[in-house]
Order: structure tokens, then sequence, then C-alpha cells
């Protein structure tokens, strides 16, 4: 499907050649004239990083790994032939300026797709402009957006499962192992609000019932407080933050309960970047997260999840190898992982060429169903829905054992799904 | 938790928060009250004293103690002299005009947010407290026997808050000893009353200008200090540590060092003994609206010091 | 030639540069300049308050977001069309500057900065409150069939482009036009010294008012036209940096001159833009440029020039 096809821009693309014609065409730069690409030239995909901005602990990690997927991509012969350049891009986890990268990775980058973006608010922002270029936008982003039809046929998440999978193959292990009486807390913007209201859903259906609903403001510091709001009839408390005070709130809610503790399920998002190790922690043990990918070495450790972390850099308790304080973004990082070698097959499936080739892309990725656990696939076997445009896979629930997350339960695909909200593939490109 | 209790941790929480407020805010009180100048910068001070508390730490190795009196002593007086650094090589130059103050203040607090992500990183990294052991706290409740103490569920502070709070209150009594009764205070004090006559005088006031901007960039760099093994060192820790420092300034009253310790203590507590009744973002609006409506009906702040 | 025709070929031949631009420039820049023109716009309206009446407020996202969130909930809980819902977000805009204007000119000076500070935090905590209407952070998207304005599509580079230069040339001619009549003299005169200005019998109260309400309008046209014409409204647009930037485009581009907006947000935009792409502490240099800016052209890019030649700039 052409990218520029539509009269306004054919005419436009007219008074350029005549003006071009007028001036002395070679006086024109190169991202005047009309594209042509080469089946030699590298592939690029514009990464649209969160480097600054209150993401940034994420994007360093997503950086690390989507360079060391480009370069074992690379490294065996690339993308039909072609080599794969990364094209990074700091957005400062801004929708404004998320949206203006993706105008840049289009128009004057000459990116052939778009990806990588985490937080919500910066892919609801930049989301439209991609679907208004005709880019493909694979996020990783772990949001419902996508799945719930609120964006466009061009935006995919192939490589991160959605919050509302996440949350609901929850309840069962909780209801059953931990109990049914449930405070939670969360932060109050919709990433919260999403655990808020799919989770008590959830519970209600295992039996249970949530006593009380703390909601965090964004910004918030200091948690105590908080804390003080947690009824003494709670046999569980369900716990989510994230941002710079992650740390602070897990500490200060150790402060608060001293050595008389409820059972704590929380998601791993309030430990992400932070060690387990850090001192005011040690509270968490025996307490439960679930994990988007396990951060230790398990036992039954997969030689898929081995080739991984040595390809990242990442030792067997998911820290830096070179810094053992670095501890990386374990559950999050491998969907960029995932995503490019999506990307990968998409293109190698579709014969990608070039821009032209971009709705072949999409349909091409739509078209996949299920994707073994393998080198490609490291965090677990995973089912693509094409109509939702959104990827579905285990979820790893662990226990804080003498001072290690052990995966205590593994959730299957079959409890993490929902009925479809949207049907892209019905919309036209 | 039961009302009385509750309400008891929002207030111990709120005078940890308050304590630290207290300490920025004076600072930039003082910067305001001497120089007449508006420090967007001065949040960044409190960070990078947060900051380079976490470096010094990391130097010293093993003991926490130890790293947290280097950064106790050290930090502040880092973040002081690149304070100066920038007065004298930037606001002075400006002859400290009000609006480009502003915007060259505004120019520091994105190199020095920068230039910390770029050295330092874009995580929150903790720094252990010297001591830290939790307090579990009584209540007293009516029971068979008339009043008893109980220990409630939850009801409890760490012995790190409570030496947060003696040391800014020893602060705040040495800085006013020190414009109270030094030499050093009755200059700046008089700096502030009348520049001109000071000049008159003979009283150096581009080197006091300098000195109390140092001064006030220190308090926040010791705030961040004491702050940073409660919360985490982040490069953006700045921003609203700096809109609550504004707000008690301004609502103090300008050039009120009472003012602003008053109204640091109103605000620090205010917010979390609001929230103990409303819900937290709600609790927050009408706390933000209520600084607002003070102000516009008494625009001289709570004090009524003179606004100039 | 004469100021007048000075001044007129200036502007005039601004708008017919920008008109021009939109069949030459290259589609990257095409949309970077769309955007630059609505941004210009909302720098237009805090210059009228700013550098015209002297006014520093640190609360004009509260109008922006007015404008952003009037037009966006219009569409998406009322289903209006785009004219209408245009309309609902200047309306909203008049009211949010209206009601802040009433309360917040009975202060002056900082306390003024301050309380404009913390009505638009207030206006950003209240966005989140309601989120279960606005949707909070995550903010909405305006879908391209919703933006549709007489059978004109605004998602078409084209058409958002012409929408742009609309809504930027109104601007920009109305503050000429205001500025250079008594009424606009009088903000001056405000700004200049307030107490003479009452002295000499005008009500300063009511001047004000009218510029924090015009100020205010413009802002939030700004606002609902940036949701229009790309697709998605949020609460980011509502936090505090969002009236920073207003602040730092004028004063770059030099506060109290017509032109000005334009020239900061223009610089601050491609400055940001191409520091971006060599290092990822682009804010750095833009820290240094505007210390250096402060340093040694403290009038801003235009207000140099009307110092430096051509005093007759407006």
């Amino acid at each position: 499907m052409s990218k520029l096809d539509s009269p306004s821009s054919r005419s436009r693309r007219n008074a350029l050649k005549t003006l071009a014609a007028g001036a002395g065409a070679a006086a024109l730069p190169i991202w005047a004239r009309q594209v042509e690409t080469q089946t030699s030239a590298p592939i690029r995909i514009g990464f649209q990083m969160h480097a600054t901005g209150i993401g940034a602990a994420y994007g360093r990690w997503y950086q690390r790994t989507s360079e060391a997927a480009v370069k074992q991509i690379n490294a065996a012969g690339g993308i039909n032939g072609r080599k794969v350049e990364l094209v990074t891009e700091d957005d400062g986890t801004d929708p404004k300026r998320g949206a203006e990268v993706v105008e840049k990775f289009a128009t004057q980058l000459n990116c052939d797709l778009g990806f990588g973006t985490l937080f919500s608010h910066v892919v609801i922002g930049s989301a439209p402009r991609a679907g208004e270029l005709k880019l493909p936008y694979f996020v990783v982003s772990e949001g419902h957006h996508v799945a719930s039809g609120m964006l466009n046929r061009y935006t995919l998440q192939p490589g991160i499962t959605d919050v509302k999978s996440q949350v609901q193959s929850m309840a069962p292990f909780v209801a059953g192992n931990l109990g049914k009486k449930v405070t939670m807390i969360f932060p109050d913007f919709a990433f919260g609000h999403n655990h808020r209201d799919y989770f008590s859903a959830a519970l209600k259906a295992q039996g249970g019932e949530v006593l009380e609903m703390i909601a965090i403001p964004p910004t918030e510091t200091s948690f105590t407080k908080y804390f003080a709001k947690i009824p003494r009839a709670t046999e569980v408390v369900y716990h989510v933050m994230v941002g710079p005070a992650v740390l602070s709130f897990v500490k200060e809610m150790g402060e608060f309960f001293g050595p008389s503790r409820p059972e704590i399920f929380g998601f791993i998002d309030s430990l992400e970047a932070v060690d387990i190790h850090s001192p005011g922690l040690e509270f968490l043990e025996g307490t439960y997260f679930w994990e988007g990918d396990p951060r230790y070495a398990q036992a039954s450790q997969t030689s898929f999840d081995k080739h991984y972390r040595t390809a990242v850099g990442v030792d067997t308790n998911g820290a830096s190898v070179s810094d053992p304080t670095d501890v990386s973004t374990y559950a999050h990082m491998f969907g960029c992982w995932e995503t490019l070698y999506v990307i990968k097959a998409g293109m190698e499936a579709a014969g990608y060429r070039g821009h032209q080739d971009r709705g072949k892309l999409i349909e091409a990725v739509e078209a996949m169903t299920t994707m073994a656990q393998s080198d490609q696939h490291p965090q677990g076997a995973k089912l693509f829905n094409g109509k939702t445009h959104q990827v579905f896979g285990p979820q790893y629930i662990s226990k804080v054992t003498n001072g290690k997350l052990i995966v205590a339960h593994t959730a299957p695909i079959a409890d993490t799904l929902y009925p479809d909200e949207v049907d892209y593939t019905k919309q036209a490109f | 938790m039961e009302f009385g209790p509750h309400l008891m941790l929002a207030v111990l929480e709120g005078a940890v928060t308050a304590a630290v407020l207290a300490l920025m805010a004076v600072g930039l009180s003082l910067v305001f009250g001497v120089m007449r100048v508006v420090n967007v910068a001065h949040g960044e001070f409190y960070m990078l004293g947060a900051v380079l508390a976490w470096w010094l730490a990391s130097l010293a190795g093993g003991h926490a103690a130890s790293g947290f009196v280097l950064a106790l002593v050290f930090a502040p007086l880092m973040v002081g002299a690149i304070a100066i650094g920038a007065d004298v090589i930037i606001l002075r130059r400006l002859d400290y005009d009000p609006e480009r103050t502003i915007v060259a203040t505004i120019g520091l607090l994105y190199i020095l947010q920068q230039a910390t992500l770029m050295t330092y990183g874009p995580e929150a990294r903790p720094v252990q407290p010297p001591f830290n052991t939790r307090m579990a706290l009584p209540w007293l409740e009516f029971s068979d026997g008339g009043l008893r103490l109980f220990w409630p569920w939850g009801l409890s502070t760490t012995s790190y808050k409570l030496f947060v709070i003696g040391a800014a209150v020893m602060v705040l009594l040495g800085i006013r000893t020190l414009m109270a009764r030094s030499r050093i205070g009755l200059v700046m004090r008089a700096t502030q009353l009348d520049r001109d006559m000071a000049l008159a005088f003979g009283i150096p006031v581009e080197r006091v200008y300098a000195l109390v901007f140092g001064i006030g960039a220190a308090l926040a760099a010791l705030a961040g200090v004491l702050i940073v093994p409660i919360r985490q060192a982040h490069y953006l820790m700045g921003g609203d540590a700096l809109l609550l420092s504004f707000i008690v300034v301004i609502i103090g009253g300008l050039g009120s060092l009472r003012g602003t310790v008053a109204a640091a203590l109103l605000i620090g507590m205010s917010e979390g003994i609001i929230s103990v009744f409303f819900s937290p973002t709600l609790a927050k609006i009408i706390a933000t609206l209520l600084v607002a409506f003070v102000l516009v009906f008494r625009p001289g702040g709570l004090f009524g010091a003179r606004a100039r | 030639m004469s100021e007048q025709v000075k001044v007129v070929t200036l502007h005039g031949g601004l708008i017919a540069l920008l008109l021009a631009m939109n069949f030459i420039l290259p589609a990257y820049h095409h949309g970077n300049l769309a955007r630059i023109m609505v941004l210009t716009s909302y720098a237009i309206g805090y210059n009228i308050l700013f550098g015209y009446t002297g006014l520093l407020s640190l609360g004009h996202a509260l109008f922006f977001a007015a404008g952003l969130y009037g037009m966006g909930l219009s569409i998406l809980h009322f289903g209006f069309s785009p004219a209408p819902a245009l309309a609902a977000g200047i309306a909203a805009g008049v009211l949010v500057s209206l009601v802040a204007g009433m309360l917040a000119l009975r202060t002056a000076g900082v306390a003024f900065m301050i309380v404009t500070l913390m009505f638009a935090q207030a206006g950003h905590l209240t966005i989140l409150l309601f989120g279960t209407y606005t949707r909070g952070d995550e903010g909405f998207v305006i879908q391209p069939a919703q933006r549709v304005l007489a059978g004109i599509d605004l998602s078409d580079p084209v058409n958002r482009y012409l929408a742009a230069l609309v809504l930027f040339s109104t601007c920009l001619l109305a503050t000429l036009w205001l500025v250079r009549r008594p009424a606009g003299r009088v903000l001056v005169a405000i700004r200049e010294n307030e107490q003479r200005t009452r002295l000499l019998g005008y009500d300063a109260f009511r001047y004000k008012l009218a510029a924090v309400v015009i100020s205010g309008t413009i802002s939030a046209a700004a606002g609902a036209t940036y949701g229009l014409l790309f697709g998605y409204a949020g609460a980011t647009f509502a936090t505090v940096q969002y009236s920073i930037f207003p602040l730092l485009w004028v004063l770059l581009g030099g506060a109290g001159t017509v032109i000005g907006p334009f020239l900061g947000t223009l610089f601050m935009f491609y400055l940001i833009d191409l520091t971006s792409g060599i290092t990822t502490a682009y804010m750095l240099i833009a820290g240094v440029v505007l210390v250096l800016l402060t340093l040694f052209a403290p009038q801003g890019m235009a207000g140099e020039l009307r110092r430096r030649l051509w005093g007759w700039l407006p």
C-alpha cells in the first residue's frame, strides 16, 4: 500500500517536482526527493526511547535489550539479507514529544517502522500520528490501550502481554492460596485503575472481595499515611507501584507492618530496577510477586533464557554483568527482544522490500498465531490475537525465598484470555 | 486504622515533611529576602544534595554511619560552592533583574538536571540511614480499668525520622542565632533592609549576595541529605520540592524567617492530615486551592510581613 | 517606507511566506511548522498578558488545557462535530480565565505568580480526579473520523497546516490590532507603571482582567486547535512544564513584540530537535542557550532587533 496517495499530497508532490525542475533538482536536499528503497540498504527501525523523564530507568534497559537483539539479528544475516539499523530518538516520556518523534521517524529519518514505547500516556499520544502517517508502530507497553480498540490498525503489541490479562490471571492464585479479603494499593492514574478494575472483577469471580482500594497520587513520595487505611481484616495486601519512589514505598510498607504483616502480593513493577537486597526490604521474605519474566535464573532455566541473558549482558540475579548493583527491568524488557523478532518474522513472511510493503507487514503480523518458546521468545510460548493486535503469554508468580525470587506458580495462557474488544483487521489501511 | 492513631501517624509523617520543607524554604526565603530574586533552580540544589550524599556514601564504602556523616558535612559545602559559582558567573552579570533571573535560573535548572542525568543516571538510588530502628507507638484507649496504653497495628515511626526532625530544629535554631547574633547575620539583615544604605556603609553587597546564595543552596542541599535515607535520590526530585518551598515562602511572608517556619509546619502537616479525611488527590486539590485563596485574600502572606 | 507600511509588510509577509511554505516544505518540516504555528498561538496569548501587560503567570497551562478538554470532552461524550467543539473549547477558556482573573488579580508580583501556578495545579489535579470522564493522564484519542470540519479532513497534512496557519494569522493580526489601539497602549502603560496609569484615571483592574481573559481565550483556542489537529488530549498538557514553555518561548523571541512568540517557538522547537539528534542531553544545551540569551540578549530576539535596528517593530 503506497504511503502518500491522497490527492492533496499528490498535487503537492507535483508542485514540488515543478519547482524542482525550475530551481534545479540537484539543489534539493535528499529528503525532498522521492525515496527509492534499494534492497541492500539497511532496514531502519525507529526506536522511541524514554531516555529522559520518569521512564528513563526503563528506557535504558529497553535500549540495551533492543541493541542486543539487533546485534544478534544482524549476526545471523539480518532480515531478508538486509542489515537492521536502530535509529534512536528520545521522547522524554512525554506524549507531545512522542508524537513529534513519530513524525520524525516517518518523514525525516526515513524509518520503516516505529517501535519501543512503554508508558501508556506516551503511546496514546503518539499512536494517532503513527496511524495518520501510516507508520507501523510496535509498542512494548503492557497497556490495555491497544487491545481496547482505542488506537489504530498500524499500532501493534506482539511482544509483551497487557495488564488486563496479567491481572486477571493472578486472581485464582491469590484467592486460592493467599486469602479472599484483599486490600489494593495502586497509583492513581490509568495504569493503576486498570489494576483496580480488572483485579476486583476477577477476584469477585473467584469468590473473593476487595475490602479497600487505596489510590496513591502519581508524584507521592511519602506513603505511610496510605498504609494506615488498610483495614485490619485484610488477608492479602495487593500492591503495584511505578515511578522513582518505588523503593520508598516498599520500605515504608515494611516499616508500617513491622513483624505482623498479612499476606502480601505485589507486582514486580514495584521493584523493577531495584535490588531486592536493599536495606529495609527484608520484610519481603515470604511475600509473592507477579513477574513478567523471572528475574532470577530458576532451577528450571531454559537454554533460551540463558542465551537471552548472555546476549543482553544480565547475570543470573537479573543485574548487569558489569555492575551487580545495576538491576535490570527484567519483567518488561524481554518485550523489546521478542517484538524485534516478531518484526523480523513479519518482514520475512511479507517479503518486505520497502515502505510500499508496510501494509503487507502488518497483515503478515496479524496472521501470526502461536509462537513457540525459543531463543526468539525466551519469556515463554505466545499466542497472538491478530484482530486485537495483542499477544498473550504465560504469567509467573514468584515467592521471595532466602532473598531470591523463586517461581511458585505459572499461570497458563488460557487463564489470561479475555473476549475481544475490537477487530482492527476490519479497518482500512 | 482507627481515627486517633491514624491522625497521629499523619502528624508524625507530616512533621518529617515539615522539617525538611522548613530547611529548604528558609534557604529560599533568605535568597528571596536578601537578594529579591526568584531562584527557580532551588529544587535542583536539594536534588544535588541528595545525589552527592549518595556519591559520598558510596565513596565511604562499608559503614553507613560514616558515609552519612561525610555526606552531611560535605554535600552542603559542595552545593553551596556550586551556587556561589552560579551567582558570580551568571546572576551578578544580570544585575539581579527579577525577570532575567527567572529565565537564567530556569536555564540553570535544566543544566543541573541534565548534568545529573548524564553522570548519575535516571535511576532512583537509596542511601542507607546511619541508624533506623522501628519504634511502635502506643495509643490510649478506654477499657475496664480506665485509660490504658495499647499498641495499634501499624502505628510506628523510626528512630531516623525522629532524628531528621531533631536535626532540622537544631539547624533552624542555628540559623536564627546566626542571623540574630553574629556579625554576618547583621550584615545580611542590613543588606536585606536597605541595599543602597548598606553599600553606603561600605558593606560589600555583592559578596554578601554570593554568600547568601551559597547558604540558601547549602540549606536546600542539607534538606536533601537528611531526606535521602527515607526517600531515594532521583534526578527529577527537585520539582515538587521547589513548588512546596515556594508556597511556604510566600505564605509565610517574604523576609520573615519565623513565618517561613510556621508556614512549613502548616503545609507539611496539612496535606497529610487532610488526606486522613479525603482521598489523596482531592486532598491535594484542597491544599492547593487553600494556598491560592490565602494569597488572594491576604497577599502579604499569613504573617502579613511587608511583601515587596 | 512609512512605519505603517513596514509593519504590514513584515507581518503580512510572514503570513504569506508561511502560506508559500505549504507547497515547498518537505513533509517533516511541514508537519513541524503546523505544530509550531499552533504552539505559537499559545505563546501569543501568553505574550498579551506577560509581554504587554507585564503580568507573569505561571499557570497558563490551565487555559490551554481548558480549551483542549472543552473541545475534546464535547466530542468524546457529547458527539459534537469539530466546529461546535472548537467553540466549546473557546467558551471554556473564556469562563476559566474570567474566574481565574477575578481571583488572581487581587494579588500582584510574586504572589500573582504563585496563585496562577496553584490554579493550574488544581486544574491538573481536577482532570486526574475526574479520570472516569477525562481519562486522566493517559488521555484519549480523537479519531480522524471525528475531525472532519465541513468536509475538510483535519488529519490530512495540508489541511492541518492551513488550519494552523488560519489560527496563527488570526492571533497574530489580532495582537497587532490590539497593541496599536489605545486599549493596548493602556496595557503597556500598566506594565510600565501601574500606579501612574491609575492616577491618570484608568481602571487598571478592568484592563488587567480584560488582558487575562483575552490571553486565556487565545491560549484556550490554541489548546482546542491542538487537540483537534493532532488528535490527542491528555493531562500532560496541564502540567507545570506546559506553563513554563510559553514563558520560555516569549522571552526568547522577545516579550512585548508581536512577532516575538513565533521566533521563540520556532527557535526552541528546532533547538531541541537538532540537539536531540546529537545527544540525549539536549535540554542541557537548551539550558545553556537560555542562560546565554539572558546574559547577552535579554530583550529576546525580536526585542534586540527592535532595540538595535527596527525601532518601529510593534
